[in-house]
């Protein structure tokens, strides 16, 4: 969602710099040859001003939803006494000249419209829009081609956003799972985890970049957050255990790598949101449900990854010796567990449930950018703590509550803008009246 | 590269009024996890309802600047009640995960267009700082180098901060300041003297919310404007960096840990943009770095922690964590 605007803005950026190049050629010529006519009057406010007279422009491409432009439609800023008017041009491109900085009010005028376009559903007309620091504003306008939205009934949305949650609060289940076994083990309170989720996503589009298939560029990944979980105990933490650091300095520790980490991402990567392949796919009716096929895949993977490591921890050996490990690493290791192997095995398998949490994040959102993991780390933290610390199949119901949760608070009214609110506050709740978790015993909160 | 440039413009940051807002946050810590061992990740949150407390009063109450100021006060102190309450009987890491919780609730808050008309959302809110100039009692002139505006601010920041660390260190040498550290060392040990441990907590819990209130309106007051993407988590994790590099337990340390961390952060600035402009420097640009800054302060902490966690002026023995 969050990356059409940016991809049309970085090509609107080209268009612009063009466009303002001829405007500034063209009030050269118009300066020297009017230059000396002009000294012999005053110069007076013109009443209706024109781009070329004004430093500061809002400016838009106007485009159907078929990516055709859309010319001859009358768009106008008003603020104050202040009134410009713009004809969008042959490409769909508007450019309005404004004297400040400041707010204003852009009105489209829909009677200009061509047959059969209309503005996209709740789209704002007229929408007020406001500079921030620099001198050319974008302004954008959604059109649906004429399409009436049909109004789904509350039952239908709840269930499409149950069904949406379930998809999230998986993903979600599947960091958290990590970070729950790896804190298990380690009773290390991980807040570089979101890090590493996005770490798996950064991978898979830079495999892909580098024209890999696109099942390679998701195994790659998913090995390559394995090594950096693997890396990351070998090289900090297991020599931090060694010293015997304390659980908060190396809380402590974990901040300061997750800060490093976010933004050698973000050396590398740069600030902006790009996009995995086939993130772009159109809802599909199973039964009554809507979804979009990356969402149903998300909840299938996810479902089947989780299932596959409920099975691990409870039947096989391994499964038994982390447990082991987590309930009392002492006692593990007098009845011969290797509590060292243990933990390597855990901090690989949190790496890679983390990518591939990461992988479908980005698939979710959709798109990758350098903070996508620390956006979601509170809601890994908040199933985590709602399931109970430590406890692996906590984590799973904990994230699986916070996923459905952050979904179906906006069917229930509640602004998009604070979807998260609601999960993190549920969580202070619970710890309030349970504050040992769903599923934590009551001893381990001290 | 003007070197002399460079130099004055980081000894300027040393007394910068953000400089000083950052070591009266960073005291708040020390009063809460130097002192008493908790560990408050939400200082960001004190510092935005302390900012926010304080514009929303004056602008949309109109009241005048020493109400505005006790409002903003009363908001941090009941926010820090508000945390207290379900966590200050736990671990210490469920503390750091409802306070960091907490601060970025309060961020999502004032950042939401439903309440756009009261927070201004993401643009925030500005203008609010008029009562505050109206008080300048320095006559228009130039004061080193600063105009009367810039000086009254500095004094004002830095006479805060003075009381501040003056208050602290009195409390904490006070039969009360010697409980809180008996808590920071054992907690049990503390409780079975008879001391209600949840009270002392929660009162050095609010006292140190009091004092991110306070640097959140220092901070908010030279710019004029109050925005809420200057209260992420990342802020507080800025802080704990200028706390653990002066010193956990120790009431200079968070003041000259945030001279350093901004003196530091502009000399990197100014060297890595003057080697950049000189073609010095060709693998890097401008916007990178900004970010080999952040790297750098994420990687300062974890080497901090690891090898000099009692930072420049603290006693290891006065650690709160063993």
């Amino acid at each position: 969602m969050r990356s059409t605007p940016r991809g049309l803005s970085h090509r609107r950026r080209g268009g612009l710099l063009k466009t303002l190049g001829a405007v500034f050629a063209a009030v050269v010529a118009i300066l020297l040859v009017v230059a000396p006519a002009s000294q012999a009057t005053t110069p007076s406010p013109t009443p209706s001003p024109s781009n070329q007279q004004f430093q500061n422009s809002i400016s838009g491409f106007l485009r159907d939803d078929a990516r055709a432009p859309i010319a001859d439609v009358t768009i106008t800023a008003k603020s104050g006494d202040f009134t410009g008017t713009a004809k969008s041009g042959a490409n769909g491109s508007w450019t309005i000249g404004v004297p400040v900085q400041g707010t204003y009010e852009v009105e489209l005028d829909e009677s200009t419209l061509p047959e059969g376009i209309k503005l996209a559903e709740g789209q704002e007309n007229p929408r007020t829009v406001t500079f921030s620091q620099t001198s050319n504003l974008s302004v954008i306008f959604a059109f649906g081609k004429g399409i009436v939205v049909q109004q789904q009934d509350f039952g239908q949305n709840l269930l499409n956003r149950l069904v949406a949650g379930l998809s999230f609060g998986l993903l979600l289940a599947l960091a958290s799972v990590g970070l729950s076994l790896i804190f298990g083990t380690t009773g290390l309170t991980n807040f570089a985890h979101g890090e590493m989720v996005t770490f798996g996503a950064v991978l898979v589009f830079v495999f892909n970049a580098m024209s890999l298939p696109f099942w390679l560029a998701i195994v790659l990944a998913l090995l390559g957050g394995g090594l950096f979980g693997y890396v990351q105990d070998a090289g900090l933490w297991k020599p931090l255990r060694r010293r015997g650091t304390g659980l908060v300095p190396m809380m402590i520790v974990s901040i300061g790598l997750a800060l490093a980490v976010r933004y050698v991402i973000q050396f590398y990567f740069g600030g902006a949101t790009q996009q995995l392949p086939y993130a772009q796919s159109a809802e599909i009716q199973i039964g009554p449900v809507s979804i979009s096929p990356n969402n149903l895949w998300s909840l299938i993977i996810s479902a089947i990854v989780i299932a596959l490591i409920g099975i691990i921890l409870l039947k096989t050996r391994l499964g038994k010796a982390t447990r082991a490990v987590a309930d009392n690493p002492a006692l593990a290791a007098a009845s011969g567990i290797d509590v060292d192997n243990v933990i390597r095995i855990v901090w690989v398998a949190g790496g890679m449930l983390a990518s591939l949490g990461g992988i479908l994040w980005a698939y979710y959102r959709p798109g990758v950018t350098f903070d996508m993991g620390s956006q979601i780390l509170l809601l890994i933290f908040a199933g985590v703590t709602l399931g109970g610390l430590g406890t692996v199949f906590g984590a799973l119901i904990g994230s699986v509550i916070v996923g459905i949760f952050v979904e179906l608070t906006t069917v229930f009214g509640l602004a998009a803008d604070l979807k998260y609110v609601g999960a993190l506050f549920i969580m202070i709740v619970v710890l309030l009246f349970r504050p040992q978790g769903i599923l934590g015993r009551r001893e381990r909160v001290g | 590269m003007d070197l002399g440039f460079i130099f004055s413009s980081a000894a300027g940051e040393l007394f910068s009024p953000t400089t000083a807002a950052y070591a009266l946050a960073a005291l708040g810590l020390a009063v809460h996890f130097g002192y008493s061992g908790l560990l408050n990740f939400g200082q960001a949150g004190f510092m935005a309802v302390g900012a926010y407390g304080f514009a929303i009063s004056t602008l949309t109450f109109g009241v005048p600047f020493f109400i505005g100021l006790l409002i903003a006060v009363v908001c941090s102190a009941i926010f820090a009640l508000l945390l207290g309450i379900p966590t200050l009987r736990l671990r210490a890491d469920y503390l750091a995960i409802v306070t960091i919780a907490a601060a970025e609730i309060v961020r999502y808050i004032v950042t939401t267009n439903q309440l756009t008309s009261v927070t201004g959302s993401a643009n925030g809110l500005a203008a609010f700082e008029a009562g505050f100039y109206s008080m300048n009692p320095f006559p228009e002139g130039s004061y080193f180098g600063m105009n009367n505006r810039d000086f009254f601010i500095r004094v004002v920041g830095w006479g805060l901060v003075i009381i501040c660390c003056t208050l602290v260190w009195l409390l904490m040498r006070s039969p009360w300041g010697r409980v809180l550290k008996g808590i920071r060392e054992d907690e049990n040990a503390v409780r079975s003297l008879g001391k209600n441990v949840y009270a002392y907590k929660m009162q050095a819990l609010v006292i140190g919310g009091v004092l991110g209130a306070l640097a959140g309106m220092v901070f908010t007051l030279p710019r004029g404007a109050v925005q809420p993407a200057n209260y992420g988590t990342e802020l507080t994790f800025f802080l704990y960096t200028c706390l653990l590099l002066g010193g956990l337990g120790t009431v200079l340390g968070p003041v000259v840990g945030a001279m350093i961390f901004w003196v530091v952060l502009s000399l990197t600035q100014g060297i890595l943009y003057g080697l950049i402009e000189s073609d010095a420097v060709t693998w890097l640009n401008t916007v990178q770095a900004g970010q080999l800054r952040y790297i750098l302060v994420g990687v300062a902490l974890m080497l901090l922690m690891i090898f000099r966690p009692q930072g420049v002026f603290g006693n290891k023995k006065e650690l709160a964590f063993a």
